[in-house]
């Protein structure tokens, strides 16, 4: 990603070249959009707190899943199940093997990195339409094996198990406030590894995979481990949104979601925030799931007006109509989603008056 | 394996299989023309049942005025589908020309959201079990075959309809490609855009056609699988297992995809077969563990092309 900078602005050193963030406003409105984030607890009201909790881990997932079709290239239309895999591990180490959850999330996004691993095998081989048959293949068939197999444990044909609320010391972490607190702290850490690996070597060489594979494994990067890399870091990143979700959630099964639908709004999400862009996972998620709530809103209050035979049918469909406009209209108009508005909009604010 | 159950699970198995490879034929069929995985595929699918449900009556919908029979509401809702297909096409697809892979199977499955959206709002979301049935679920074709379970298989009419019908949607579709002009001027444009148009094929009409025959061939596709199971929203889901078929066929095969579908088919039926109760329970993902493994030892399917890359 190119950045514009205004006439005079140059790294004369190093350590400018390599910061995050150049500018001391940076710092500042940073530590203010992090205050602002940390606090909202003490001034926002329920669904503000609630909705942010949803962001934040639906964003560690779309991260994930930016990794791995963003930056690698790779379709991948899984990422819903890998979710549950992490909220799987993570609920049966807590409850079985009564670990503290702050353990178990770091083992859930291991645990599911190696079941992403498994997925990715075919990535060898195939690429494009095919792989995205390979993890529709994992969309499938996981779901199905945590309502078949071991059902003492998994829930079975109900399709869902209680999950414990994590606990530190005495102290039990039950309501959505608090939950808010390890969410953004997650995202935050999730976020910095991001960040660094896209702009490191890793992040270079799943870069360019994606842009021409055969050029890049000319160039020395080995395709094969590259891309399970990419799988591995995705899978992690699901797992612990997956996790997350489900301590939030207090319970994980096919009964909580985790559907192709879910995967494939992942996908959504992503495109419409900018393909590729650390940013866009942040504005995509945010504008998915906001839009969705005004869906839920509209197909409400028309529900209301309407007899009752239609207004159950109207509740349902208004979230899907609502996404799979917006995502057509994305890749017509700005394939390269709001992350990339965004920069025009930055630009544009710097050449003023001489934007176009 | 039970086997007594064996020989009714292989003839079951390969009759719904015919229906999954007609599914899958509407796949390759726009593939074949324009390289484009359609991901909505089940979704025209069950719009094409939606419709023939509409046209033949529905009394939930309030249309006892068209009450037609079932043959006039197929016919109706192939007219419909076509224009359906058209408008995709025009409207979704054909912004799309030139774009990365990704983004045009993303933009199919952001209109198989909007198509379901919009087929719950048009027909509500309750599955619908009135669907117009050529046949009585008693209508049982009964084959002696000693050592099968009851000594016998035993075949519902409607199957053996539904795949006589696939089957012959199969061979037509087959014969369209192979020997009509138009057919091969929709190979000729998925072989190459700019040579078909250097030859004198209009590549925009071809596009438009094959997506109205690909919305003719789902509506086919959906009435048949109607017939066998119902209609509900659910049906889009369902037939996503075309997509293994294909795959198994190979891409570009029209003769692999039907033969894919009929692997999808046996593979469904024939856990059925089994002792344990989790392999029997695991018709619907079956399909997808044959996917992974012809992934990993065939990529190309059975029938497909191996494609040579250049840098």
């Amino acid at each position: 990603m190119a950045i514009i900078r205004p006439a005079g602005d140059f790294d004369r050193t190093y350590p400018q070249d390599m910061a995050l963030l150049r500018q001391p406003w940076h710092y500042g409105l940073l530590a203010l959009a992090l205050v602002a984030a940390y606090t909202m607890p003490l001034w926002g009201n329920a669904y503000l707190v609630s909705t942010a909790h949803r962001i934040a881990y639906t964003v560690i997932a779309v991260q994930g899943l930016n990794l791995l079709t963003g930056y690698t290239g790779q379709i991948s239309l899984g990422q819903a199940a890998f979710m549950m895999v992490g909220g799987y591990i993570s609920a049966l180490l807590v409850k079985h093997a009564g670990l503290s959850f702050f353990l178990a999330l770091p083992l859930a996004a291991v645990g599911t990195g190696i079941v992403g691993l498994l997925f990715g095998l075919p990535s060898l081989r195939v690429k494009g339409f095919y792989l995205a048959m390979a993890t529709l293949a994992a969309q499938f068939i996981i779901p199905w094996l945590s309502r078949h197999i071991f059902t003492d444990y998994l829930g079975g044909s109900s399709g869902a198990i209680e999950v414990p609320v994590p606990q530190i010391g005495g102290f039990r972490i039950t309501e959505v406030n608090h939950f808010l607190y390890i969410s953004l702290t997650v995202l935050l850490i999730t976020t910095v590894a991001v960040y660094n690996i896209s702009r490191t070597r890793l992040g270079r060489a799943l870069v360019s995979i994606r842009d021409n594979d055969l050029a890049a494994e000319l160039l020395g990067v080995n395709l094969f481990t590259y891309k399970l890399r990419a799988f591995f870091i995705a899978a992690m990143l699901a797992g612990v949104a997956g996790a997350l979700k489900a301590h939030s959630q207090r319970g994980v099964g096919t009964e909580f979601g985790y559907s192709l639908t879910d995967s494939i709004f992942f996908l959504g999400m992503l495109v419409i925030g900018g393909l590729g862009t650390n940013l866009g996972p942040f504005l995509g998620v945010a504008f998915v799931l906001l839009l969705e709530d005004l869906a839920d809103l509209v197909g409400a209050g028309l529900a209301a007006q309407l007899p009752p035979e239609f207004a159950a049918s109207l509740l349902t469909s208004f979230r899907p109509i609502f996404f799979g406009l917006m995502l057509m209209l994305f890749l017509i108009y700005e394939p390269r989603g709001l992350a990339h508005r965004w920069q025009i909009l930055k630009a544009a604010w710097r050449l003023r008056p001489f934007s176009k | 394996m039970n086997w007594p159950l064996v020989p009714q699970q292989l003839i079951t198995g390969i009759l719904n299989g015919g229906v999954i490879g007609l599914i899958a034929l509407g796949i390759v069929l726009i593939y074949k023309s324009s390289e484009v995985f359609n991901f909505a595929h089940g979704h025209m699918v069950m719009w094409g049942a939606f419709l023939t449900w509409w046209f033949a009556g529905a009394a939930e919908t309030g249309s006892e005025l068209l009450n037609l029979p079932l043959w006039a509401a197929v016919m109706g809702a192939l007219a419909v589908s076509v224009l359906l297909g058209l408008l995709i096409e025009r409207m979704a697809l054909r912004p799309m020309t030139g774009q990365p892979l990704l983004s045009i199977i993303l933009m199919t499955l952001g209109l198989a959201q909007l198509l379901e959206g919009l087929a719950s709002i048009a027909f509500g979301v309750e599955p619908k079990s009135n669907f117009p049935a050529p046949f009585s679920p008693g209508d049982v074709l009964v084959i002696p075959f000693p050592g099968a379970f009851g000594d016998a298989i035993r075949l519902k009419y409607t199957l053996v309809v539904a795949f006589g019908v696939a089957l012959l949607g199969a061979l037509l579709l087959i014969w369209f490609f192979n020997r009509t002009r138009t057919g091969l001027a929709m190979r000729a444009t998925s072989e190459n855009h700019e040579v078909a148009q250097s030859v004198g094929i209009n590549v925009s009409r071809v596009f438009a056609l094959s997506w109205a025959l690909a919305g003719m061939v789902a509506t086919l596709g959906g009435v048949l699988m109607a017939i066998l199971t119902g209609v509900s929203l659910n049906l889009a889901t369902v037939v996503l297992v075309a997509f293994p078929a294909i795959l198994l066929g190979g891409l570009e095969s029209l003769g692999g995809a039907v033969l894919g579908g009929v692997l999808v088919g046996l593979s469904q039926a024939l856990v059925q077969a089994a002792r344990p109760i989790e392999v029997r329970n695991s018709a619907e993902i079956a399909p997808y563990i044959l996917l992974l493994i012809v992934l990993i030892i065939r990529p190309e399917g059975l029938f497909g092309q191996k494609r040579i890359e250049r840098v």
